[in-house]
């Protein structure tokens, strides 16, 4: 971007040329024809299936197939692979250039990914959370208003689709891909070209899900149970195309970094002196990594019912409607503490800095979130207590969910005793860790309900559920993600963030978040259930109290957006070094990181929270320069 | 770059974002068959009443539905077009004498003590003019229903070998078809929800997708004011 | 819990020992919230008190809303505490507080009071759901059975794209449109569905079970006086999932008996036809319209 490289580059239409993402989307469109009229020359115009029917379901699927591949293929996904078939030696130099044009095509720098990740990440979570305006909007009445029955069902759908899809990556795509590396004191990732590869599969995978409105869109919800999601129109293809996408982007994502994590950490760099932001990827990464195949193969199964005749959950071809139940969730909670721990994380690793007081219980943290990680895959059945499986088992599940609260509580005390005769400043990314305990307070405590079999009764399936699981993501993740946001852009970017409007924008989206789902939990508890578009005519002001706090909360969070862009694009008051005086060693480097990260590996000495343990760093560059890789 | 061209590019962006919200949110509202018809009303001795006829037909045609295969309720308007609308605006408290031609087969029901007329006068209906009681759920070929009313008339199908069957809507009264006529009352002032529950879907498993989960095919509302 | 007394203080602390302060603000306001919210907050806990299960749920609700409480409470004494005491004037922001890494007795206490808390209140829940199921839907085969019944009527619920039907199979099979129940009387809910997953919910009785295909899903309740309550669908199933809804009835005796013969009456120009009563039914998949 600076003014003397100008000169020395082609003219911009020449730079429009070759492997980027306009030559992705052209093929990504190619792609998608070939698929489409492919499967029509090979079945014909509809596939039988039960009889006639008058669209082909596997032109669809394959159509999408193609659009991906070839979406990719533009992207220069094989340009490596084929290279190395024509005995080309390996390299890990490509596009680790200078220059906007970086952004818009593969990249194997890992501070590049993070920022794709991050401007990828918010645009979905814009349109996810533009659809959940539109929700609110048709729940303003009781009855039917703006939306059919049908396409209110397709706006729930792809709100959580989107925001349970995409928002999976949301800390461990834009910051774990930056920091990771950096916190360890390693140039790159393990997998530098899978790296990039988790994005733009996620990239198409959520522009799949929102074509679905062309297809008629899906009733299912984000959980698409069978049989119901056999039944649906063709768009329902769309969102099983895109869950299972995303679910190959985290099992890379998840393996990359478990790989990376283990494997890449510079000398003295031992586990007790990980930074605790490290552990909780590495403890996400693993639910990531062993969770999503179970997905892939689900949707997978749900796909081949669609287009291939078998009957996994199809009763009466001896399929079961249990059988899908079980397998999502299986994945189902796991994915919710991928959501959750990176939170843990951040709020672990903020509070020392703005204590200036060492993380309290180092090891008792990283034992909650290892702990979670572990038990989060022995209590999916609370999702179906009252389907009807299994019924003699639910004291058992009863039992490990409500034992998840105590690796949780590590976390608090942890937090709490970080704080505890601190020395503490309100800054705006404290404020959002601290917003974390009262949102995850909230939210856990009516998790209590919810894992309790008889009071579960009344709440499951109702807007209470969904107010505890809003409290424990969008409190949890959201505001942590916010706290992330405004603690590690000035180092990603360069441009120090103001503190001002940061603070506005805080409270503006604290209290219009608490004043929008703390009325959901009265609603659930009075007998409303999620996802219908009707509801007693008694709850109409609660409704219309919620949807007018909705909309202040998009509106807070549209009022980040321009702020954001706003100090980005025009203000950019460039972020010195070390605006938080953090010990973390992504902070001794410059703002933004260069592209090779140091210059000489760190040897550590330590952990990076020694406040008040003296000045002496936890780290000193070793004495040879890096090499390259 | 320029401070000039960023602020190009954002007023662009700015643009383009809107054009795509406001794109997709008009898709939406009108994604689903959301184009109502007002049944003209009469006053009988101070009375409203209204004359509904409505047609079912095996498939809709490339001419009424970009999906040419669907089954599909269509309502009949003054003029004696058939329109495929299926949000019908009826008065208040009023009586309705409803015809329904259908021009399609049998496929039964899955629940056959759907067979039973309820909710309509006298828990009765006629059929090519012959009172009934009940039909053989075996021979249904579509209800309408107004769960709300429990209202439910089960719709029996023309005979498989019947000759001069109709092939697409508009189907002519000339081809075979059963005329199945009840009356029935709407009651307070709302949005009442009608539905077909026999599996005519073709194609779908429980024969349940596609035109039977989309409105403005065999769904859709009785829009009551 | 949150600190502790005899904690290592650091050479320059302050004197003033934080500890003992929030430990005892904490303590005295749990001892006067909990009870509190025992008093006022647990009898409008839902679902009401219409039937004996939900009566069962209401307690288990109280249980569970007067066990936060304390947890609540030490939440906010902490963050009242902390975030007014430890707050830094801008001068000392950079000032770095006592380099406290840890403390085996405070962690020790947290783990057992959490663990203590969570064991009991998984006991609760599972004696409670032991009794007669609670409400909820328990399978084919249900371990929570109420115990002393001599007499329970059998009501099957069929969930179907988008209605409910019900069986009465001590009254010849009979199939209705609307859902009678008799006062005081225990009544076992068969729920299943004939093509995707549904949810029967009865709000107001305590009632959820989930309607599956091909499967029978069994929940009691035991009625108590006359009452109108909603029906509604809780697992999303299509179109008009969120119009499937009805009103359910429970009268007396007599007027049950009435109505019940009244229904065999009506049902008799299908009955016929119906198929013969069962667990659930599996209708033909391919049938398909022409």
């Amino acid at each position: 971007m600076s003014a003397i490289a100008v000169d020395a580059r082609p003219p911009v239409w020449r730079r429009l040329v070759g492997f980027n993402l306009l030559t992705g989307i052209v093929l990504g469109i190619g792609g998608w024809y070939v698929g489409w009229f492919g499967a029509h020359a090979v079945v014909g115009p509809s596939l039988d299936y039960f009889g006639d029917i008058d669209f082909n379901e596997l032109s669809l699927v394959l159509a999408y197939f193609g659009g991906v591949v070839g979406f990719l293929v533009g992207l220069g996904f094989l340009n490596y692979p084929l290279a190395r078939l024509r005995g080309y030696p390996s390299s890990l130099r490509e596009k680790e250039t200078e220059g906007i044009g970086r952004y818009f095509t593969l990249c194997t720098d890992h501070k590049v990914v993070g920022i794709q990740y991050l401007w990828g990440i918010g645009l979905f979570f814009f349109i996810g959370g533009l659809n959940a305006m539109l929700i609110r909007t048709e729940l303003l009445r009781p009855d039917h208003q703006v939306f059919p029955a049908g396409t209110y069902l397709t706006l729930v759908g792809v709100h959580g689709s989107m925001m349970m899809g995409m928002m999976t990556s949301g800390i461990l795509g834009p910051f774990a891909n930056y920091l990771v590396p950096i916190m360890i004191g390693a140039r790159r990732m393990a997998f530098p070209r899978i790296e990039a590869l988790t994005f733009w599969i996620l990239m198409a995978a959520g522009v799949i899900l929102q074509t679905t409105i062309f297809w008629g869109g899906f009733p299912t919800g984000w959980t698409g149970y069978g049989p119901l999601n056999i039944e649906a129109y063709q768009g329902m293809d769309c969102y099983l195309i895109f869950f299972a996408l995303v679910g190959i982007s985290m099992t890379l994502l998840g393996i990359n970094m478990i790989v990376t994590i283990v494997t890449m950490r510079a000398p003295g760099l031992t586990w007790t002196r990980l930074p605790i932001f490290v552990w909780g990827v590495l403890s996400t990464a693993l639910l990531m990594a062993l969770a999503a195949p179970v997905l892939i193969c689900t949707l997978s199964m749900a796909l081949f019912d669609r287009i291939a005749q078998t009957t996994f959950f199809i009763p009466a071809g001896g399929g079961s409607s249990y059988l899908y139940e079980n397998l999502f969730w299986v994945f189902g909670h796991p994915e919710v503490y991928i959501l959750a721990l990176p939170g843990f994380a951040i709020v672990l690793e903020i509070l020392p800095v703005f204590a200036r007081k060492p993380l309290w219980g180092y090891r008792l943290a990283v034992a909650g979130l290892l702990g979670v990680s572990l038990l989060s895959w022995f209590v999916w059945q609370h999702h179906i207590f009252v389907s009807g499986i299994n019924g003699d088992l639910r004291p058992f599940y009863m039992l490990s969910t409500e034992l998840i609260s105590i690796p949780t509580g590590f976390t608090f005390i942890c937090g709490m005793m970080t704080l505890w005769r601190g020395n503490i400043r309100y800054t705006t990314p404290l404020l959002f860790c601290l917003a974390w305990f009262f949102n995850f307070l909230l939210g856990g405590l009516s998790g209590v309900f919810l894992s309790d079999v008889p009071s579960d009764v009344t709440t499951h399936g109702s807007f209470f559920s969904m107010a505890h699981f809003h409290y424990t993501i969008m409190g949890g993740l959201v505001f942590t993600f916010f706290a992330a946001i405004y603690y590690w852009v000035p180092k990603m970017t360069g441009v120090q963030l103001s503190e001002r409007l940061g603070k506005i924008h805080f409270w503006w989206m604290f209290l219009a978040f608490n004043s929008t789902f703390a009325p959901l939990f009265a609603i659930g508890f009075l007998g409303q259930p999620r996802r219908a578009v009707t509801y007693a005519k008694s709850l109409q002001f609660l409704n219309d109290w919620v949807s007018v706090s909705a909309y202040l909360l998009g509106l807070s969070l549209l009022f980040f957006l321009v702020t954001f862009v706003y100090q980005l694009a025009f203000a950019r008051k460039p972020a010195g070094e070390n605006p938080w005086a953090s010990r973390s060693i992504e902070f001794q480097l410059p703002s933004p990181v260069p592209v090779h990260n140091f210059d000489r590996i760190p040897v550590f000495s330590g952990d990076p929270y020694g406040y008040g343990e003296g000045p002496e760093p936890s780290w000193v560059p070793a004495g040879a320069p890096a090499g390259r890789d | 770059m320029r401070a000039g061209v960023k602020l190009l590019l954002v007023a662009l962006a700015v643009a383009a974002a809107g054009v795509l919200i406001g794109f997709y949110v008009s898709n939406l509202t009108t994604l689903q068959g959301s184009a109502s018809y007002t049944v003209p009303v009469q006053s009988v001795g101070g009375k409203p009443v209204v004359n509904l006829k409505i047609e079912t037909v095996a498939a809709v045609g490339p001419k009424l539905s970009p999906n040419p295969d669907w089954v599909s309720y269509l309502v009949q308007n003054t003029q004696g077009t058939w329109m495929r609308r299926t949000v019908w605006k009826l008065p208040a408290n009023a009586t309705v004498h409803v015809t329904i031609y259908n021009f399609d087969g049998a496929s039964g029901l899955r629940n056959p003590y759907l067979a039973r007329p309820e909710g309509v006068d006298g828990n009765r209906i006629t059929i090519d003019g012959k009172p009934y009681r009940g039909i053989d759920p075996n021979n249904a070929s579509h209800t309408f229903a107004v769960p709300a009313y429990h209202l439910i008339v089960a719709v029996p199908g023309v005979a498989d070998d019947a000759k001069n069957q109709c092939g697409y809507a508009p189907c002519s009264l000339k081809l075979a078809h059963r005329t199945i006529r009840f009356t029935f009352h709407t009651g307070a002032p709302g949005h009442y929800r009608w539905q077909c529950f026999v599996p005519c879907a073709a194609g779908w498993i429980d024969g349940f997708g596609g035109p039977m989960q989309t409105i403005g095919y065999m769904d859709g509302f009785l829009d009551v004011a | 819990m949150a600190s502790n007394p005899t904690a290592p203080t650091p050479a320059g602390a302050s004197p003033t020992n934080h500890g003992l302060r929030v430990i005892v603000a904490w303590i005295v306001l749990s001892l006067v919230a909990t009870p509190l919210v025992a008093i006022f907050v647990g009898p409008i806990l839902p679902p009401g008190n219409d039937s004996v299960q939900a009566s069962g749920q209401v307690l288990d609700n109280t249980v569970l809303t007067a066990t936060i409480t304390p947890v609540l409470c030490l939440l906010l004494v902490f963050f009242v505490y902390s975030l007014t005491t430890f707050h830094a004037p801008a001068a000392t922001a950079l000032e770095d507080g006592p380099p406290l890494r840890n403390h085996n007795g405070i962690q020790v206490t947290w783990i057992v009071i959490t663990s203590a808390v969570v064991l009991a209140l998984a006991g609760f829940g599972t004696f409670e759901l032991l009794q007669t199921g609670s409400g909820g839907g328990q399978g084919p085969s249900p371990v929570a059975n109420p115990s002393g019944i001599n007499h329970m009527m059998q009501v099957q619920v069929i969930g179907q794209q988008w209605n409910w039907t019900y069986r009465y199979p001590g009254y010849g099979g009979v199939e209705t449109q609307q859902l009678f129940l008799p006062e005081h009387t225990y009544v076992q809910l068969n729920v299943t569905s004939l093509d995707v997953i549904h949810s029967f919910w009865a709000y107001k009785l305590g009632v959820k079970a989930d309607a599956n295909p091909g499967v029978n899903n069994v929940a009691y309740v035991k009625t108590k006086g006359p009452l109108s309550f909603e029906i509604r669908c809780a697992e999303l199933c299509g179109l008009w999932h969120g119009y499937m809804y009805q009103t359910g009835h429970i009268v007396p005796q007599t007027a049950f008996a009435s109505w019940i013969k009244q229904q065999r009456k009506l049902g008799s120009s299908v009955s016929f036809y119906l198929p013969k009563y069962s667990h659930f039914y599996y209708p033909d998949p391919q049938r398909r319209g022409g």
